[in-house]
């Protein structure tokens, strides 16, 4: 009875093993040129504490595929999105883009929004030499991992160094500011580091530093440390998330002076649950695009979007969907879907015409463009002005 | 003066929830001398009773918050006395590393059940109750710290009278020391230990509602931070000992908030830990513990 058993387990296993065998061997053997689509992989945080971000900017990407589609697709061929998840977990989006490069054989990656999680994901695209294009990761980092990692958005040094501190001296008229960073997150210490640089350089001063943690949830602490410095603003780096909660938690200890922070705060979360708004009101942040802004592309994407999914669009929407624009381009002024020539034409890209305006890359793969500040007023995300580089 | 009494307050505010979780782990390790580490994840299931509740209830008055807290801490208790009868009672008299990792399975299995029902993401937890906040001179104390505080302090002293002063909390202690001869006395063993564990449970439930109201962001493994604080708390207070949970619980709230206020803020939970260690290299039974000795 038990070599019977033994004799059948052994069996049924070398069979499952068989048939895994076949299974890769078949998707070995495949490759995008001889397959009728040309596939595209995406990695977002679609579920987890971004899970704002990965909505938005799969959506736009989403978007973006399908109207390319509708015209004709690109070299004659539809372009096929595979997406994966990455739970906004530090960890999951190796394993994501590993599976798409590797199982589904995609020509280039989309992602990430998060500097971190694009971090995670550019050695291994710049190993297999795939094109990744990261919508809107702002940490310099990312582009420095290799000459095969884009992004078309601007980054950390222009927005902190320029853009926050620019509107913390002028439009703020302070002086005195308060930093409290996330450490847990590459994005967040990047840009606190350089507001810091870019603020004191500029004639401010930092009157009181403290620091967080990615899964913190009481913040009294430190904000009762930075209230006693009596700053004249508190600038937070940081991710919508949290920023809801400090916010919320500020006012509770009576500190009135207003707050203010990066793209990291681009959700409609952030002014979500009860007394958020209030906690919020009159704070800005800067961001790559604001839905009021008026070019004819822009306002095409935004009657499209809202069309499509019943929401009016993000900046994460916005640079989702130039992402796949940036691709498009490139694959079709290389004439062909070899990561090699796509990374060559993207070094090129020049002008192209987008939601968030035109996007240029630079020696160093990134994007000269505009930032805009958005007020939070009366419970709504008000653009306030622009900030040109 | 007023940044140490505002650090104090908040301090004592955070120390007060993770004694109420605290309270949770020591009753059930007192009765049972085993670690229940689903109790944090009993805690999450507290808090998003609390989201339905509330989102049904649409009020924010006293009244409806005590109604929401009541329903929370009921179904947590039935919760937590299932737990007990299906993972905890088949392994009863089997060795304590099977009950050990049951626990931990019942914990990863509330964890990701959750993110699967109830969604990964974060949720925002309704305004159960009126807030305010009052000014004492640059002190400020939010409605919210104050209930936290009364409410800890109520369900503690509610416990310590129901073991010190009725006939189950006798029953408690009873089989704490010697389940087989507090059987033998005419105890039903079963009864006392299901008690227990709805006891335990209600109190996470409590500190779950708490939480989620002091801070309104709510998700499948918002357990895991504060349940791990809550148990260094109820180890260094004495494990098994009610009064102990209790003062470790607030002694670790204190510390935890003036480092978080302080230059080494990313220091925190490192402190903490090492508070554990040294406080247990130098009174291995906890502060207010007392070493059982083995009776051969």
């Amino acid at each position: 009875m038990k070599r019977f058993l033994k004799f059948n387990l052994a069996a049924a296993v070398s069979a499952l093993v068989l048939i895994t065998q076949s299974g890769c061997n078949k998707s070995a053997g495949d490759n995008s040129a001889a397959s009728d689509t040309i596939k595209v992989g995406e990695f977002a945080s679609l579920t987890g504490s971004e899970a704002a971000f990965g909505r938005s900017s799969h959506n736009g990407t989403v978007l973006a595929v399908e109207q390319i589609n509708t015209n004709g697709g690109v070299l004659g061929k539809q372009l096929e999105l595979i997406t994966e998840d990455d739970q906004s977990k530090d960890g999951e989006s190796a394993t994501a883009v590993k599976k798409l490069i590797s199982r589904d054989k995609v020509v280039a990656i989309l992602g990430e929004v998060a500097s971190g999680r694009s971090l995670e994901a550019a050695p291994i695209c710049q190993e297999y030499k795939i094109p990744q294009i990261s919508p809107s990761s702002t940490n310099p980092k990312v582009t420095q991992m290799g000459d095969y990692i884009f992004r078309v958005c601007w980054e950390d040094k222009f927005q902190g160094g320029v853009v926050m501190t620019k509107f913390a001296l002028n439009s703020l008229k302070a002086k005195r500011v308060a930093l409290l960073t996330d450490v847990g997150s590459a994005y967040s210490a990047g840009l606190a580091s350089y507001f810091k640089e870019g603020f004191t350089a500029g004639g401010g001063e930092i009157v009181a530093e403290q620091k967080f943690t990615k899964d913190d949830k009481d913040f009294k602490a430190q904000l009762t440390a930075i209230k006693s410095a009596n700053p004249d603003a508190i600038a937070i780096p940081a991710y919508y998330g949290q920023v809801t909660l400090i916010a919320l938690q500020a006012r509770e200890l009576g500190i009135t002076v207003p707050l203010f922070g990066g793209d990291g705060w681009e959700a409609p979360e952030l002014i979500e649950g009860p007394g958020a708004a209030a906690a919020l009101d009159g704070c800005c942040y800067s961001t790559h695009f604001s839905p009021e802004q008026d070019s004819p592309k822009a306002r095409q994407f935004v009657a499209d979007y809202q069309k499509r999914f019943g929401v009016i669009p993000d900046a994460m929407g916005a640079l989702g969907y130039d992402s796949v624009l940036a691709l498009v381009d490139s694959i079709k002024r290389a004439g062909s879907t070899d990561g090699s020539k796509i990374r060559d034409a993207l070094a090129t890209l020049k002008d192209l015409d987008g939601a968030t305006g035109k996007t240029t890359l630079d020696e160093n793969r990134n994007a000269r463009k505009p930032a805009v500040i958005i007020e939070i007023k009366d419970g709504k995300f008000v653009y306030k002005e622009t900030v040109n580089p | 003066m007023t940044e140490f009494l505002q650090q104090l307050i908040n301090g004592l505010s955070v120390g007060s929830m993770y004694a109420l979780i605290a309270l949770g782990y020591t009753l059930v390790y007192g009765v049972l001398r085993f670690i229940n580490f689903a109790h944090s994840d009993v805690f999450m299931v507290g808090a998003f009773v609390g989201f339905y509740a509330g989102l049904n209830i649409h009020q924010t008055s006293w009244g409806s918050g005590v109604l929401v807290m009541i329903a929370a801490m009921l179904v947590c208790a039935a919760l937590g006395i299932l737990i007990e009868r299906l993972a905890y009672r088949p392994l009863r008299g089997r060795s304590q590393l099977s009950v050990l990792i049951t626990a931990i399975g019942m914990s990863l299995l509330l964890e990701n059940a959750g993110q699967l029902i109830l969604g990964p993401n974060e949720k925002s937890f309704p305004e159960l109750f009126p807030s305010r906040t009052f000014d004492f001179g640059g002190v400020v104390v939010s409605s919210k710290d104050i209930v936290v505080v009364l409410v800890t302090a109520s369900l503690l002293a509610l416990l310590q009278f129901i073991v010190l002063k009725t006939k189950i909390g006798t029953a408690m202690r009873a089989v704490s020391f010697n389940s087989q001869a507090a059987s033998l006395m005419g105890i039903n063993p079963n009864l006392v230990i299901s008690f227990t564990f709805g006891l335990g449970s209600a109190l996470a439930a409590a500190g779950g509602i708490l939480w989620a109201y002091k801070f309104p962001k709510i998700d499948p493994l918002m357990g895991m931070a504060p349940g791990l604080t809550a148990f260094i708390a109820a180890v260094i207070g004495g494990i098994g000992n009610i009064p102990g949970a209790a003062l470790g619980g607030l002694l670790i709230g204190i510390i935890e908030t003036f480092v978080k206020g302080s230059r080494w803020s990313t220091w925190t939970e490192a402190i903490s830990f090492v508070l554990l260690i040294l406080i247990l290299l130098f009174r291995p039974a906890g502060l207010l513990g007392k070493l059982q000795p083995e009776k051969v």
